[in-house]
């Protein structure tokens, strides 16, 4: 039985999306809930699974494309294995004449996906490469020698590819050394991109700064790391203390929580946390729910599964949707001190840094502690300055006294 | 018989009745406006490639170089002839009979695919309304949900010498020559310019082709250009580059073409002149008040990728708008146009268009010239195989030419495929394919070909790419 696979619904906030990928080709066995395509959105990039045994019989759309809800991709074939497409390699003996025994060629290899274009075939088996991974821009998701190429000059990102005009394409090799490389930015970019100038010039951004002393929440750590993480199957690091911390901070400056409606202010009354995650798609801001209803352990592998599902490409919409506060580390790439921009329609965002020792001043004597500057950039609108700094100190005195996190003091 | 259609096809050449067709294999109901009229006043479909283009063109090319082969060149298979003669009247007979032929076979189509076949002039009004007049004076107004302009295109007439209908002709007036003149002008070295000229050359005419350019054939890849250029020359058409008309006198039976070079003014005296300096769209009287479609600087009718007009479910195919006034490029829009108004998917890709003279030898290319990849600045290797290397071409004793193949540097992907020799028309609809599914000269070097054939040098000029060519040495 045909069965029309077509994009799945798009949530509200999302026009269309870009096929980008397909991963698996016409003619090929499919497997229930296997992916056969990566759709690309605004925010995230969506799958599109299998859903039923069978054979993928035709693609209908090629990879770059955009694509809207309901619209058909492909068509599947359910049930029952890949029947030999008639274009495959090997020339069945039978079909040679009867006189000599014409050399038949050798059956094709245990992966040839018999559509493969005769090139293909070749650098596949050279470099033993798995067909399914390469991102397709030939007809009907067929792979060319070309996206061969550009798979194995950057196997780690599957580059969307925009356009497949056979025209003269932008791409120029470095022949002479000088020359400008166009690339069209994905869709994620775009968004990113429009969001971050749609900040700038709607809020009225700030920055201040403060420093934390990390050395009580690092004794903490020392004391209970192995406890933790036996206990709860999770290692316990620091972003639960922040998290923790800024909640507390939130609770006692509301304002920070809120988000401006045209000449509303509206209050949050719940903490949805989010913590941005860098993937080579770009930065995405998962979202932890009612994290001050989480604990410690819920907050770390919470964090922690999003980063998994990021790097996969798996998060969905919802999950990055909403959030009320955001925190944000630019200390795992090295930085010690940085202005962040507002997550949009949220009012503040709190960055973290790099924990540094330095030498400091305690009680009259220097001492050297592990040091990190926070940031907190806020929208002026709605957040004076005077919130904004106790905020910060806020999370400071919790974050070098953890006993007031305790005692919401 | 009812006004009201699906759809109406305005042009019943190339582009219109294919789209006709298509719509209505679609299951909408057509109506195909056609209002040719041949010189004998029958009003026929098929447009101008049928009846005073493509087809007609190719008899003729066919009958004359059988003429020209028989007479010089069969010494070399031993065979022996003397006393060939030909004759004018019969060869065009020969023709008409096939024009006939042709624009039979395509009522009948039409008839079969059950589209209402409607001759006569046919003028889009407003709302997509068409006013229909018949070749009797009778007016009728229809109406559609879908409007397809496909009105063509006529000779573009030089202002210092209009036809005059006898002694200075366009294209379609000099098929239909009763004679051979003694001397004649070409004016336009053009594909049709070269093809007309070789008919006429060959059966024993003097050609002169003046071209205004100083490039020849600017559209071909100059490699292939240059080839030409030298068989054309051995063949005998005299090529003037740089050689821009002025005006003619017509005295009686000879015509006194004036035209300026490099040297200075010329004059040359002829018979015939045949003006082939390119063609125009034709939208006389086809776009009434408020039909709303608009028309570029050139007379184009203008339209997006997908041949919609500005105006709601008014579309335009073929030679009336822009790209390469090439019947299959009609013909394929009017298929995409068909498919796309019954809500099926449609798509046209205007970079895989072949493009042919049917000169002798014959030359043919898809994609871009060497000089277009240089310009775009992308690496690129080229492959040659002249057909001079081939035991096919050299058993058929037609060894001039030769298949030029242009890959990318980067990733191998074929860029353009440039032949010239025998059969160019037919050997590059396997490069279009190829290009079709982007695919790279090491797909066509692992793809087998038939031997010994000439397609085997589209084989080879790809291995030459990669200087790994197995029947030709590798520079």
């Amino acid at each position: 039985m045909s069965i029309e696979i077509k994009v799945p619904q798009l949530p509200e906030s999302v026009a269309d999306a870009t096929l980008v990928t397909w991963h698996k080709q016409a003619g090929q066995t499919v497997t229930r809930d296997e992916n056969l395509a990566d759709l690309e959105t605004d925010k995230v990039v969506l799958e599109v699974p299998a859903p039923v045994n069978g054979v993928l019989k035709e693609l209908r759309i090629v990879a770059g494309t955009s694509v809207t809800s309901g619209q058909v991709l492909a068509v599947l074939e359910e049930g029952g294995a890949a029947t030999a497409a008639p274009a495959k390699v090997a020339a069945t003996p039978a079909a040679a004449p009867a006189a000599k025994a014409a050399p038949v060629a050798t059956p094709p290899a245990a992966n040839d996906n018999g559509k493969l274009a005769p090139s293909v075939r070749r650098m596949v088996e050279e470099k033993q490469l798995d067909p399914s991974k390469i991102p397709a821009t030939g007809r009907d998701g067929r792979i060319t020698k070309g996206d061969v190429v550009e798979y194995l000059d950057k196997p780690a990102a599957a580059a969307p590819v925009a356009s497949k005009a056979a025209a003269p394409a932008p791409a120029v090799t470095g022949a002479a050394g000088r020359n400008d490389q166009r690339v069209p930015m994905t869709r994620l970019r775009q968004r990113v991109a429009q969001r971050l100038v749609e900040a700038q010039s709607t809020q009225a951004l700030l920055t201040t700064f403060n420093e934390v002393d990390l050395k009580a929440v690092m004794d903490v750590r020392a004391k209970y790391k192995e406890t933790f993480e036996k206990k709860h199957g999770v290692k316990l690091g620091f972003m639960s203390f922040f998290v923790k911390a800024a909640i507390e901070a939130l609770k006692r400056f509301p304002v920070l929580n809120a988000s401006v409606e045209g000449t509303d202010i509206v209050y949050h009354e719940y903490y949805d946390i989010g913590v941005a995650v860098s993937t080579d798609r770009g930065l995405m801001v998962p979202v932890l729910r009612d994290a001050d209803l989480q604990s410690y352990a819920d907050i770390e592998k919470n964090i922690g599964g999003y980063a998994a599902k990021a790097r996969d490409g798996k998060i969905t919409i919802e999950e990055l949707t909403g959030g009320t506060f955001s925190i944000t580390n630019g200390g795992t790439f090295g930085s010690l001190l940085s202005t962040p921009i507002v997550n949009m329609p949220q009012s503040a965002i709190l960055g973290m840094h790099k924990t540094m020792e330095r030498p400091v001043v305690v009680g009259g004597e220097i001492v050297v502690r592990p040091m990190m500057y926070v940031a907190l950039s806020y929208d002026h609108r709605i957040i004076d300055g005077r919130e904004a700094v106790q905020f910060l100190v806020t999370i400071k005195d919790c974050l070098e006294d953890p006993a007031r996190l305790l005692l919401s003091v | 018989m009812s006004n009201e259609y699906d759809v109406i096809v305005i042009g019943g050449g190339p582009a219109g009745y294919p789209a006709a067709i298509r719509a209505a294999q679609n299951k909408l109901k057509v109506a195909c406006i056609d209002e040719w009229k041949n010189k004998d006043g029958t009003a026929v479909f098929g447009g101008t490639c049928t009846n005073a283009g493509c087809i007609p063109s190719k008899a003729l090319l066919e009958s004359s170089e059988l003429y020209h082969k028989t007479k010089d060149e069969l010494g070399a298979h031993g065979i022996n002839v003397s006393g060939v003669t030909f004759d004018v009247a019969q060869m065009q007979k020969r023709k008409t009979g096939i024009v006939k032929a042709s624009t039979t076979g395509i009522a009948m189509l039409l008839k079969s695919a059950g589209v209402t076949p409607l001759q006569g002039h046919g003028k889009l009004l407003a709302n997509r309304k068409v006013e229909f007049t018949a070749h009797d004076g009778k007016k009728q107004e229809l109406s559609a949900r879908h409007i397809v302009l496909a009105s063509g295109s006529i000779p573009t007439e030089l202002k210092s010498m209009p036809f005059d209908g006898k002694n200075i002709v366009d294209s379609w007036g000099a098929l239909d020559f009763e004679s051979v003149p003694k001397k004649l002008v070409v004016v336009g070295a053009g594909v049709i310019g070269l093809e007309l000229g070789s008919v006429w050359r060959r059966l024993g005419a003097e050609v002169v082709v003046l071209e205004a350019l100083d490039t020849f054939l600017p559209i071909a890849d100059q490699g292939l250009a240059k080839e030409a250029a030298r068989h054309f020359k051995k063949q005998g058409l005299d090529i003037k580059l740089g050689a821009k008309v002025s005006g003619a006198k017509s005295s009686g039976n000879a015509v006194d073409v004036s035209y300026t070079d490099a040297t200075g003014n010329q004059t040359v005296t002829v018979d015939k002149v045949i003006v082939a300096i390119g063609r125009r769209p034709f939208t006389q009287n086809l776009l009434g008040d408020g039909a709303g479609v608009q028309v570029d600087e050139r007379g184009f009718i203008k339209v997006d990728d997908h041949c919609k007009t500005g105006v709601e479910n008014v579309w335009a195919v073929g030679d009336c708008v822009r790209g390469p006034m090439l019947a299959h490029k009609g013909k394929d829009e009017g298929v995409m146009v068909g498919d796309m108004i019954a809500g099926r998917y449609g798509h046209m890709n205007y970079n895989t268009i072949p493009s042919v003279i049917y000169t002798h030898p014959e030359i043919a290319w898809v994609g871009l010239t060497e000089e277009q990849v240089k310009a775009s600045g992308r690496a690129y290797k080229i492959g040659q195989f002249p057909f001079a290397a081939s035991g096919r071409a050299r058993a058929m004793e037609a060894t001039a030419g030769f298949v030029k193949l242009i890959a990318a540097q980067d990733d191998d992907e074929i860029l353009g495929v440039h032949i010239i020799g025998p059969m160019a028309g037919e050997l590059i609809a396997e490069a279009v394919l190829a290009m079709e599914y982007s695919a790279s000269s090491e797909d066509l070097q692992r793809t087998i070909h038939a031997h010994p054939t000439l397609s085997e040098a589209l084989h080879e000029a790809a291995l030459a790419a990669d200087k790994r060519a197995i029947d030709n040495v590798n520079r």
